[in-house]
């Protein structure tokens, strides 16, 4: 018996259906029936027996008529799918009382014997939280028709303070009727006893409430932080990349010009989507780094590659590095276009060293006169200010501008 | 056509048909897939020497790509492609099993020499995933056992790793150390089976919060 419930209940998320025209009843033994592939005469035998066997196969028909949904026609299930909040928490909250009074009887049939003093408070009780709890505690609602689809937050039945109202009065009955007939409360002198089990009562009931509140407006903020999350990836997008998109068609005719664009979006894309660093905490050597590379590559119009290794904060000392390093990038930028340069940081064991690497038609640094050249000034000067040192390797693969920043000696 | 026989795989088909052409002549393309499950199919129907696989796709990535095939047909070498330079994704491909990393900006020339190089079972290194290695194996090392011969690398590999940081090709990092063109590969290669190996802290942490913009 106790199995066949069971299945019934569970068979309500499935696509159990009581057909009327297959039907003695109610046609909850040929529904039951079909789900588990017997014979519905069987059922019905075992229903006649359990109902003369003290009453509880008739409740547990009863309930099972409560929860399993007609097949109905077809305006039928549409007019339920339409309009879900129906009749169905009442019928639910019966069926959840109807269900534990059948297994308290089949139970005292059995053998165990509970006293009416404790059966009629929790039929009472589950009642009552059957129809707070039903839909609380899920949120979704199950059974209504798939089809209608779409709408999945309205076809949720609200949980109106009446049906609060109720249902906590029904939980808070069956707690009085409880403690009145145990004899445990007898007078006004133990308030205290009651406005403990009342509140206990309350606060079972009320949980599946708060919690769905609670629920609903996660989901709410979640979807506010979504809606500005997409208008901020949106006027991000409008205000780089498109107005790039703009230019660059405007420019067709200049494929350098073009490049050169695209280069620069696809570089400031990139710090964006991978978060290059943020504009909060010290400036850091890295970023300033790749700041005066595409900087540099904005300006002459070749592809600048940074790789930076390690890192370090932004002082003086570093920034006149930086400095230095773009100067370099420059010179590279000058003669060795269009091929790309390469620029290489590592910061390891105190020190900093950059390499800015092109692969020009290289030249003899020392041919250079003095004073026309930035490298001579500009860098290899400059590092000597900070204590550091620069040295500069040309060959016929190209030219590579070492710089050598040692660790604070101090 | 000679050379390797090449599959590209990449959501954007105007990408793919740009990447054909360029290779034209030095590689021998065999085929073509948008998307994970196609490509799997793909491979496994023309049996390519080298897959071509772009890191960001719908549906799991390069990195479902490589999983799947690699237990179906594990010879299959892959060479990953990016517009990403962002360390997870890099590491996370690497580390799923393909041979080499380069950034999709890469010459037609250059691709052409990868994709050999991958044939030929070495490791191809762009200077950043360089950059990335140098910069994971250098913090301090992982807490309980430490494997010396997987969470370390050797001045050596160091080096030639520094130099392809900088922009050196092999043949120039090779007469500048004073090695062969192979001995440099060779350092590569282990630095690769370092990198997909290792328990380090930073690699594994890189493929766990690997973030795939679709």
């Amino acid at each position: 018996m106790g199995h066949m419930t069971t299945a019934g209940i569970h068979g309500r998320a499935t696509r159990l259906r009581r057909d009327r025209s297959d039907r003695v009843v109610a046609g909850v033994c040929a529904a039951i029936a079909r789900e588990l592939g017997i014979d519905p005469v069987i059922l019905r035998v075992a229903f006649i027996g359990a109902a003369v066997a003290g009453g509880a196969g008739i409740l547990l028909y009863a309930v099972a008529w409560l929860l399993i949904p007609s097949a109905g026609t077809g305006d039928e299930v549409r007019a339920r799918a339409a309009d879900p909040g129906g009749a169905r928490p009442w019928r639910i909250a019966a069926g959840l009382g109807m269900l534990v009074l059948a297994l308290l009887l089949v139970s005292r049939r059995v053998g165990f014997l509970f006293s009416d003093v404790l059966v009629w408070p929790v039929v009472l009780a589950a009642a009552g939280a059957g129809l707070i709890w039903y839909r609380s505690a899920s949120g979704r609602p199950r059974g209504t028709a798939a089809g209608t689809g779409g709408r999945a937050r309205q076809r949720l039945i609200p949980l109106t303070p009446g049906r609060i109202a109720l249902g906590a009065g029904l939980v808070v009955g069956a707690v009085t009727v409880f403690l009145l007939s145990l004899g445990v409360v007898s007078g006004v002198r133990d308030t205290l006893l009651w406005a403990l089990a009342l509140t206990v009562a309350l606060a079972l009931v009320l949980t599946p409430v708060l919690w769905r509140l609670a629920a609903t407006l996660a989901e709410e903020r979640a979807e506010r932080i979504r809606t500005q999350e997409r208008a901020e990836v949106a006027a991000h997008l409008h205000d780089s990349v498109l107005q790039t998109l703009a230019l660059m068609q405007r420019q067709a005719d200049d494929p350098r010009a073009v490049a050169t664009l695209a280069r620069r979006q696809e570089r400031e894309l990139r710090a964006w989507l991978w978060g290059g660093p943020g504009e909060e905490g010290p400036a850091r050597f890295g970023a300033a780094l790749e700041a005066a590379a595409a900087e540099v590559e904005a300006a002459h119009g070749v592809p600048i590659d940074v790789v930076t290794v390690g890192d370090r904060e932004l002082d003086t000392r570093t920034a006149a590095l930086v400095a230095a390093a773009r100067e370099a990038m420059v010179n590279a930028a000058k003669f060795a276009a269009p091929g790309p340069v390469s620029v290489f940081a590592e910061a390891a064991d105190g020190g900093l060293e950059v390499f800015v690497r092109d692969r020009g038609p290289g030249f003899d640094p020392a041919a250079v006169p003095a004073g026309r050249y930035g490298l001579r000034d500009s860098v290899v000067g400059r590092m000597a200010r900070h204590g550091g040192t620069a040295s500069v390797h040309s060959g016929p693969d190209g030219t590579e501008v070492e710089l050598l920043l040692p660790g604070e000696a101090r | 056509m000679s050379g390797p026989r090449v599959v590209i795989v990449d959501d954007h088909a105007l990408f793919r048909a740009g990447v054909r052409a360029e290779l034209e002549g030095a590689v021998a393309v065999v085929g073509e897939a948008g998307g994970v499950e196609e490509a799997v199919a793909r491979v496994l129907e023309v049996e390519p020497d080298v897959v071509l696989l772009d890191v960001h796709m719908p549906g799991g990535g390069g990195v479902e790509v490589i999983r799947q095939v690699a237990l179906a047909r594990p010879p299959t070498r892959f060479l990953a492609l990016s517009v990403s330079d962002a360390p997870e994704d890099v590491i996370a491909v690497v580390r799923a099993g393909a041979r080499g990393y380069v950034t999709k900006t890469i010459s037609g020339a250059d691709l052409a020499e990868a994709i050999r190089r991958v044939h030929e079972g070495d490791a191809v290194f762009s200077p950043r995933l360089a950059g990335f290695v140098l910069d994971a194996f250098a913090g301090a090392l992982p807490d309980g056992p430490v494997d010396d011969a997987l969470d370390q690398l050797t001045a050596r590999e160091r080096e030639v790793l520094r130099h392809i940081a900088r922009g050196y090709l092999y043949k120039e990092i090779a007469s500048r150390l004073g090695i062969s063109v192979k001995t440099v590969e060779a350092h590569v290669s282990a630095v690769l089976k370092k990198l997909q190996l290792s328990t380090r802290h930073e690699l594994s942490r890189w493929a766990v919060e690997r973030r795939l913009v679709e």
